[in-house]
C-alpha cells in the first residue's frame, strides 16, 4: 500500500466542526411546509387480546389529520424487514399486542402536542393474559408466548451445525472425552450476559414525503442503512426502486438500533402518501427504549476442560438468547457472529449451542458488538475462572493456548479462518504497557492491608468487516426486499476538471468520521490534498449500492473498494500525465499535488493539467475515454478479525460494594490505520460500552413485561466523569484479506471490555472466595456477593 | 415526552406571582425536575408560574448570624460559594454532588427543597444544617424548620399559594462542622442517592454537646435521624462511639427497594453513610 503522511496520520476530523457548533442537520431540523407530525398509541401492556380499539373521540381532537390502526395498513403485510421466522411483526398490533411498547396505532396531527393528546385519548381495552418473560421459563415451553408457534425456541445454533454446507465436525465427543481424562480439570459457571438499551445521542427519526405527480417517495431517516430502508419502501409499496429516495443525514450515534429498517419508518411514508402531506417522526426517549431493538439478553453456561498445567481440552457453552416477541433485521442471527468466534483465540475443540427464545419483550438485534461480546464474555470470564483453579497467571494460561503466528490463516472449528494474528505479541506489549508485574505487587500489598484490590486480563479476538459473499448462503439475507444478499463494498472516485475531488459512498457514518477518514484514503492515492476531497454520502440517488455502516466493515469492505476505484483512477491519470510529459504511464509517479517521471522531479504536470486534459478529448491521450473517474465494487474472501487485550485495575469498597475503576490499559490491534485518532475514538467510545455494560446498565422487565427502564433515569449511561483515562497502544497485524490491510476497529473496544471488568472485581473478591458476579457490577450486587461469601 | 397543554406566566414581582398561583399552579424556577416531569405527562399542571424574572430572588447573602440563598440560587453558585462551604459545608457537598453540570448551571438549592425528592442531596444538607425554609405568599411569611418541611415523596410543607422565597442557614461557630457523604447510582458519588447521609456536630471541650444527622435515598423522604443524634451526643466523637450511633440510622424511617438496592442493603448503607458523615464532620472541626 501507499504510505505518506496522510495515510496513517491523525488528521483533524472534518466533520467536527459543524457538529460541535449544533451546525449538523439532523432529520429532526427539517421543516418543509405542511409537515405532519406522528405520535404512537403503544401498548401499555406486555402480552394481551385487543377486544376493543375506539379512534372515533380523538379523530375529533383539535389538529388531527388521521389515525391508522391495523385495519388501515393490513394491505401493506407484515413489517418486511425482518427475518421470516417466527411470528412476524404486524405494522400496527392486528388484535393482540406481545411486547410493552409495540405500536397500536399511529396519530398524526398538526403538531406533536396534538399528536399526543389524540393518542391518549384513544379508547382501547385489552384482555390481558400472563406474559412470558423469564428466558428458562419460556425456553421450558411450559406455556406459549405465541399460540402458534410450535415452540419458543426459534432456532438453534450449533457451533458444527449451522450450516449443513460445511460439513463440519461435531466436536462435542472430543470435548466430553476430555472431561474423562484423569487430569482433567473442569470448570463450569453459568452467567448472564444481560439486555442492554442501545442509546444514541439523537433519538431514530424519519420524515417522509410523497410526491403523487411523479409517483415518488423522498424519505429521510436516521438509519445506518438507507439502501435497506429504501428496497424495503419500495418492495412495500410496489414501486420501482429509483422512484424511493432515501437520505440519511447527519446521523448521531447508532450502535446497531439503527441498522433495522422499522414500522414506523414504513408507517410514515404509508400516511404521507394517504394524506399528501410530508409527514414526521421522532421518537421519545421512552420510545426509544421500550420499541426501538435491545441487544445482549443471554444466560448460559461456559464450561472449560483443561489440565492442571494451563493446556485447554475443550469448551463447551449453552446458552439461551432473548430474541425478543418478533425479529428485526438480524435478530436470528446475531447469535452466530458470535459462534464464528466461539473458540477466541485459542486452540482446542467446542462444544456451542445457543438457542433463540421469544419472550414477550421488545426485539433484541444488533448492539454495538453483536453476539461477538457475548461470546467472548463466556470465553473468557470462564478461562479467568480456570487460570484461578489451576493457580495459573491467567495471561500465562492464555498464552499457552494461543494460535501462534506461523499458523496463521488459522482455520478454525467452524469452517472459517483466522486471516492474521500475533497474539502473544499483542498480550507483551500490553503487559510492559501497564507494568503488569508492578500492578500484581501493588494489588497484593493492598490486599495485605485489607483492601480489596483487583487486577483483570482479558483477551478477544472478534469478527468484523462484513462481508465474504459465501455467508449469503447461509439463508438469512436482505434479499426479500430487493437488496443483495451479500455485502460487497462500494466507492466512487471521481477527479473533478478542477482537480478537486468527489468521493461517493455506499456506506454512511454514524459518527464514526467517514468524511475524514475516506479523503485521507484517496487523497493519498492520488497525491491530492486531503482538503481538496470531498466525500458524499447518505442518499440512495446518487450513491453506489452499499449496505450500510455495522458489524465494523466500513472501512475493511467499502474503504476497500474505493482504495481499489483511486488506484483505477490514479492508473488513468498515469497514462494523461505520461501522454502530457511525453514519457511513459508506468515510470508516472504522483507526489505533492502533481506528476513527473520517477526520479525526474522536473518536469513535472500538476493535478489542475491532468484533470482537465482528462476531460478534453483534444488533450488526452487518444486511447483513453474521456472523464476521470471510477466505481468499484469489493467483495472481500473471508471476514477480518481484529483482536487485543486490556487489563483494568480496580478497587472494591467492602462496606459498600462500590467498585472504582483505577486504570484501564488497552493494546488493539485493527490491522494497519488510516487514522490513529478516529481509531483512539472508536476504541474509546467501545471500551466505554463495555464498562457500562459491566458496571451500570441493565434493561429490566418485571414478571407482568413492564418494562421498569422505560428512561434515563433508571437507566445510568457511563460518562466520562465516570471514568478514568484510557491508557491506549496497539500493535500491527495487518491482514490480505482487503488490500490496505485495514481490519474493523468499530466494535472491539466493547467486545474487550466487559469480561476484563468483571475479571478485575473476581481478583479483587477473591480473598473472599466470590467465584462469580454477574453484571451489572452494582454496589448493591457486588456487596451480596462479599455478604454471601461471607457467610 | 411531550408535555399535556398547560399555561404559562413569568411574573416580574412576587405579588404578581402571588396572584397567579392557585390550587392547580406549580411554580418553577431552574426546571430542573419540574420540566420532565411534565414531558413524561406523570405531573400536569394547569398552570406553570416561573418566578425566574423575579428581581431580587438570586443573592446569596450573609446575614451576620445566618446565610440567606435566594430561590433563584443555582446549585453550582452553593456548590461554588466560599460563605455555604466554610458554614455549611454538608450543603455545600450536597449541591456539588447534585446532577449533572448543566443540571447544576439551571437547577435551585431552593427548587430542590421544594421538590422534595426523597433521593435528592441537598434536602439531606439542610436537615443536617438545621435550616429553616421561608415561605411566602400573599397573606404573609411562614418560617419552616427544615425537620418539618419534607413530608413525604415529592410532597413539601409549602401550601399552594406559597412560594420558597429563601433558606436560611445559621452561621458555623467554634467547634461546628458538616459534611455530607452519599453513593450513586452510576458507583461513587454520581447520580441521585442510592443512600446518602449529612452530619451536623458541635464539638466541646471533647465531647459532643449538639448533633443532626439526616439520611437521604432510603426512604419516601430525606429525614432527620434524631436516634443517632441523641447516641452521639455526649460521646467524645471516638469510632467506636460514631459506628454505635449510626446504628440508629433507621429509627423513623421507612425502607423502600429499588432497582439500586434491596431494602436490606439500603438499611445497611443508611449506617455507613451516617457513620461516614459524621466522621467527615468531626474530622471538619
Amino acid at each position: 500500500m501507499a504510505t505518506t503522511s496522510v495515510m496513517g496520520g491523525s488528521v483533524r476530523r472534518r466533520e467536527d466542526p459543524a457538529l460541535i457548533q449544533g451546525m449538523g442537520t439532523y432529520v429532526d431540523d427539517l421543516q418543509p411546509t405542511g409537515v405532519l407530525q406522528v405520535a404512537f398509541m403503544r401498548s401499555p401492556v406486555a402480552r394481551a387480546k385487543i377486544t376493543s380499539l375506539d379512534t372515533s373521540k380523538a379523530k375529533e381532537m383539535p389538529g388531527v389529520a388521521a389515525i391508522y390502526t391495523h385495519e388501515d395498513v393490513a394491505h401493506l403485510g407484515p413489517l418486511l424487514a425482518q427475518v421470516q421466522i417466527g411470528k412476524l411483526r404486524p405494522l400496527l398490533a392486528d388484535g393482540e399486542v406481545n411486547h410493552m411498547g409495540e405500536a397500536i396505532a399511529m396519530v398524526v396531527a398538526e403538531n406533536r402536542y396534538q399528536a399526543q393528546d389524540a393518542a391518549e385519548a384513544i379508547d382501547v381495552e385489552f384482555d390481558v393474559v400472563k406474559p412470558i418473560i423469564d428466558l428458562k421459563e419460556a425456553a421450558s415451553d411450559a406455556a406459549k408466548v405465541h399460540d402458534e408457534l410450535d415452540s419458543n425456541i426459534l432456532h438453534t445454533w450449533t457451533y458444527h451445525g449451522y450450516w449443513d454446507a460445511l460439513g463440519l465436525e461435531d466436536q462435542t465427543p472430543q470435548v466430553d472425552a476430555a472431561m474423562e481424562r484423569d487430569d482433567a480439570v473442569v470448570v463450569s459457571l453459568e452467567m448472564k450476559n444481560q439486555r442492554l438499551i442501545p442509546v444514541a445521542i439523537e433519538p431514530r427519526s424519519v420524515m417522509a414525503e410523497y410526491n403523487p405527480g411523479y409517483g415518488r417517495f423522498t424519505v429521510h431517516s436516521s438509519t445506518q442503512v438507507p439502501h435497506a430502508l429504501g428496497g424495503a419502501i419500495s418492495k412495500t409499496f410496489g414501486m420501482i426502486a429509483s422512484d424511493v429516495r432515501v437520505i440519511a443525514p447527519e446521523v448521531g450515534g447508532g450502535f446497531g438500533s439503527k441498522l433495522n429498517v422499522y414500522n414506523d419508518e414504513i408507517l410514515a411514508a404509508f400516511a404521507a402518501k394517504d394524506l399528501g402531506r410530508p409527514v414526521k417522526w421522532t421518537e421519545t426517549r421512552r420510545e426509544a427504549a421500550s420499541s426501538t431493538i435491545h441487544g445482549r439478553g443471554w444466560v448460559g453456561t461456559a464450561t472449560i476442560v483443561g489440565t492442571k498445567d494451563g493446556e485447554f481440552l475443550g469448551y463447551k457453552l449453552h446458552a439461551l438468547a432473548d430474541m425478543g416477541a418478533y425479529s428485526q433485521n438480524f435478530t436470528v442471527a446475531i447469535p452466530l457472529l458470535g459462534l464464528w468466534i466461539a473458540s477466541g483465540q485459542y486452540k482446542m475443540p467446542v462444544s456451542w449451542t445457543v438457542d433463540c427464545v421469544v419472550t414477550n419483550t421488545m426485539t433484541t438485534d444488533a448492539y454495538r458488538g453483536a453476539g461477538r461480546p457475548e461470546a467472548i464474555y463466556y470465553l473468557e470470564r470462564i478461562i479467568d475462572a480456570y487460570a484461578r483453579e489451576i493457580g495459573m497467571d491467567p495471561f500465562e494460561v492464555r498464552k499457552k493456548n494461543f494460535w501462534q503466528p506461523d499458523e496463521f490463516p488459522a482455520l478454525m472449528g467452524c469452517g472459517f479462518a483466522l486471516d492474521s494474528g500475533d497474539y502473544a505479541s499483542n498480550v507483551d506489549k500490553l503487559m510492559e504497557k501497564a507494568d503488569y508485574a508492578g500492578l500484581l505487587r501493588m494489588r497484593d500489598q493492598a490486599r495485605d492491608e485489607g483492601r480489596l484490590v483487583g487486577v483483570g486480563v482479558g483477551s478477544y479476538v472478534e469478527v468484523c468487516g462484513f462481508g465474504p459473499a459465501v455467508l449469503a448462503e447461509i439463508g438469512f439475507s436482505w434479499s426479500e426486499y430487493g437488496l443483495p444478499a451479500s455485502f460487497n463494498g462500494s466507492g466512487l472516485v471521481r477527479v473533478n476538471p478542477d482537480a478537486t475531488v468527489t468521493v461517493v459512498i455506499g456506506t454512511g457514518p454514524s459518527g464514526q468520521g467517514h468524511e475524514t477518514t475516506w479523503a485521507q484514503i484517496v487523497g493519498d492515492g492520488l497525491g491530492i490534498p486531503v482538503d481538496k476531497v470531498r466525500v458524499l454520502h447518505g442518499d440512495t440517488r446518487e450513491h453506489p449500492m452499499g449496505i450500510g455502516t455495522f458489524g465494523s466493515r466500513s472501512v475493511a469492505v467499502d474503504g476497500a473498494a474505493t482504495y481499489e476505484a483511486t488506484l483505477k483512477v490514479r492508473e488513468k491519470a498515469a497514462k494523461i500525465a505520461a501522454h502530457l510529459l511525453e514519457a511513459s504511464a508506468t515510470d508516472i509517479v504522483f507526489e505533492n499535488g502533481g506528476a513527473h517521471v520517477a526520479g525526474s522531479p522536473a518536469p513535472r504536470v500538476e493535478w489542475e493539467a491532468i484533470a482537465k486534459a482528462a476531460y478534453q478529448a483534444h488533450t488526452s491521450p487518444e486511447d483513453v475515454e474521456s472523464g476521470l473517474e471510477a466505481h468499484t465494487s469489493f467483495s472481500p474472501g473471508n471476514a477480518t478479525w481484529p483482536f487485543g487485550s486490556h487489563i483494568a485495575l480496580v478497587e472494591v469498597d467492602p462496606d459498600t460494594g462500590n467498585v472504582e475503576l483505577l486504570r484501564y490499559v488497552g493494546v488493539d490491534d485493527c490491522g494497519n490505520e488510516i487514522n490513529p485518532m478516529i481509531v483512539n475514538g472508536q476504541i474509546h467510545g467501545g471500551i466505554a460500552q463495555g464498562v457500562g455494560q459491566a458496571m451500570f446498565e441493565d434493561a429490566v422487565y418485571d414478571s407482568d413485561g413492564n418494562l421498569l427502564t422505560g428512561s434515563l433515569l433508571d437507566y445510568p449511561l457511563p460518562t466520562a466523569a465516570d471514568l478514568p483515562s484510557f491508557e491506549l497502544d496497539r500493535t500491527v497485524t495487518p491482514t490480505d484479506v482487503n488490500p490496505m490491510g485495514v481490519k474493523g476497529v468499530g466494535e472491539a473496544g466493547t467486545i474487550g471490555t466487559a469480561h476484563t471488568i468483571v475479571n478485575a472485581v473476581v481478583d479483587a473478591l477473591e480473598p473472599l472466595g466470590v467465584k462469580h458476579v454477574d453484571m451489572p457490577l452494582r454496589p448493591k450486587r457486588v456487596w451480596q456477593a462479599i455478604q454471601e461469601a461471607r457467610g | 415526552m411531550y408535555p399535556r397543554k398547560f399555561d404559562y406566566v413569568a411574573p416580574s414581582s412576587l405579588d404578581e406571582a402571588f396572584e397567579a398561583l392557585g390550587d392547580d399552579s406549580k411554580v418553577m424556577a431552574g426546571g430542573m425536575s419540574l420540566i420532565p416531569l411534565m414531558k413524561l405527562r406523570l405531573f400536569s399542571p394547569a398552570l406553570v408560574v416561573d418566578i425566574a424574572r423575579i428581581p431580587g430572588l438570586d443573592t446569596l447573602d450573609d446575614k451576620g448570624d445566618h446565610i440567606t440563598i435566594g430561590a433563584l440560587v443555582r446549585h453550582a453558585e452553593t456548590a461554588a460559594s466560599d460563605l455555604i462551604r466554610s458554614n455549611a459545608a454538608a450543603l455545600s457537598t450536597a449541591a456539588a454532588l447534585t446532577g449533572d453540570v448543566q443540571v447544576r448551571n439551571r437547577g435551585t438549592t431552593c427548587g430542590t427543597m421544594a421538590h422534595a425528592d426523597a433521593v435528592a442531596d441537598q434536602p439531606a444538607g439542610a436537615l443536617a444544617c438545621g435550616a429553616v425554609m421561608i415561605a411566602q405568599s400573599a397573606s404573609g411569611t411562614r418560617e419552616i424548620p427544615a425537620s418539618e418541611f419534607f413530608v413525604d415523596s415529592l410532597t413539601s410543607a409549602l401550601n399552594p399559594d406559597e412560594i420558597l422565597t429563601s433558606i436560611r442557614i445559621p452561621k458555623s461557630g467554634d467547634g461546628e462542622g458538616s459534611a455530607y457523604d452519599k453513593l450513586g447510582r452510576r458507583g461513587g458519588r454520581s447520580d441521585y442517592a442510592v443512600a446518602g447521609a449529612a452530619a451536623w456536630v458541635k464539638r466541646s471541650n471533647g465531647s459532643i454537646t449538639e448533633a443532626r444527622v439526616a439520611v437521604t435515598g432510603i426512604g419516601t423522604k430525606p429525614t432527620l435521624a434524631e436516634g443517632v443524634a441523641e447516641a452521639l451526643i455526649g460521646t467524645d466523637g471516638s469510632a467506636s462511639a460514631v459506628e454505635a450511633a449510626a446504628e440508629r440510622a433507621l429509627e423513623g424511617v421507612t425502607v423502600l427497594e429499588d432497582l439500586y438496592g434491596s431494602e436490606e442493603y439500603k438499611s445497611h448503607l443508611a449506617k455507613v453513610y451516617a457513620k461516614r458523615a459524621i466522621n467527615q464532620a468531626l474530622a471538619s472541626i
